[in-house]
């Protein structure tokens, strides 16, 4: 429901964001991005689907292997400076019609 | 996911037009934009003062966790067309240093309701700036806020690295 908010509770988080810039210039599999870090597989696997779910990430089926991409659309969005003020009227709204059709 | 929420702010002019369609009849859209404890649900801040009438005023406040006002806001409705529009100003407060800065104006708001069918309804919203740059400033307010918050949130997990 929520998640066009949550793309910058994505990017708020330092290891999504690495993430997203090792994905910058080349696809890569779950496990080659895990290796890059400490934390568990699951821990990863975790960033890598609320990346996914905020569409910042894309997959792509090659053979046996997922492989995840940057997803530049998306990322232009969120460079856009109007986007956060849009995303707040937008919840602000959705807040309304909520309420609203509570009312009824 | 579909943008129902769309912003219309073209680059150099000092006004923008949000509109956004609704699942609610439009004596529903209207009436929650004139009744005090429905504009506090969904604004989510205490309406302390609403007059819904030509020359009325209103007076919006909101306090953080530790009870300091972080958001206060009040105008003068000129115009009120019951499900059909709303004119009037809207200026936040200032408030102490360092929370916003700057004061942001007042800017003119023309509520347009407008019935699509029995059960749906679209509001036109157009706000008018005092100039380019306060239009500008109020647009990246959320982005501001947003960016801080991550830089916040790196900061912290920076300063536990160490």
């Amino acid at each position: 429901m929520n998640l066009r908010r949550d793309i910058f509770q994505a990017l708020a988080d330092p290891t999504r964001r690495a993430i997203l810039l090792m994905v910058i210039s080349q696809s890569m599999t779950a496990g080659a991005i895990a290796a890059n870090f400490d934390s568990a597989r699951p821990t990863v696997s975790k960033h890598l689907r609320i990346l996914i779910e905020c569409e910042l990430l894309e997959q792509e089926q090659n053979g046996r292997e997922i492989y995840y991409h940057i997803n530049a659309k998306k990322m232009k969005e969120v460079a856009d400076f109007i986007e956060p003020f849009r995303e707040m009227w937008d919840e602000r709204f959705n807040k309304l019609e909520t309420v609203m059709k509570k009312y009824k | 996911m579909e943008q129902k929420t769309k912003i219309n702010a073209e680059d150099g002019k000092q006004e923008m037009l949000i509109t956004r369609e609704f699942d609610l009849p439009i004596d529903l859209l209207f009436k929650a934009f004139v009744e005090p404890e429905l504009v506090e649900q969904w604004m989510g801040t205490k309406v302390l003062k609403l007059e819904s009438k030509k020359h009325g005023s209103y007076l919006f406040e909101t306090k953080d966790d530790k009870g300091i006002v972080a958001f206060k806001a009040n105008g003068v409705i000129h115009e009120l067309n019951p499900d059909k529009k709303i004119t009037r100003t809207f200026e936040m407060d200032n408030l102490p240093a360092g929370r916003h800065g700057t004061p942001f104006g007042v800017q003119l708001e023309i509520y347009d309701f407008e019935k699509i069918t029995e059960d749906t309804s679209r509001l036109n919203m157009h706000v008018i700036y005092e100039s380019v740059a306060q239009r500008d400033r109020v647009l990246k307010l959320p982005f501001a806020q947003g960016l801080n918050m991550a830089h916040n949130r790196l900061q912290e997990v920076i300063s536990k690295m160490r």
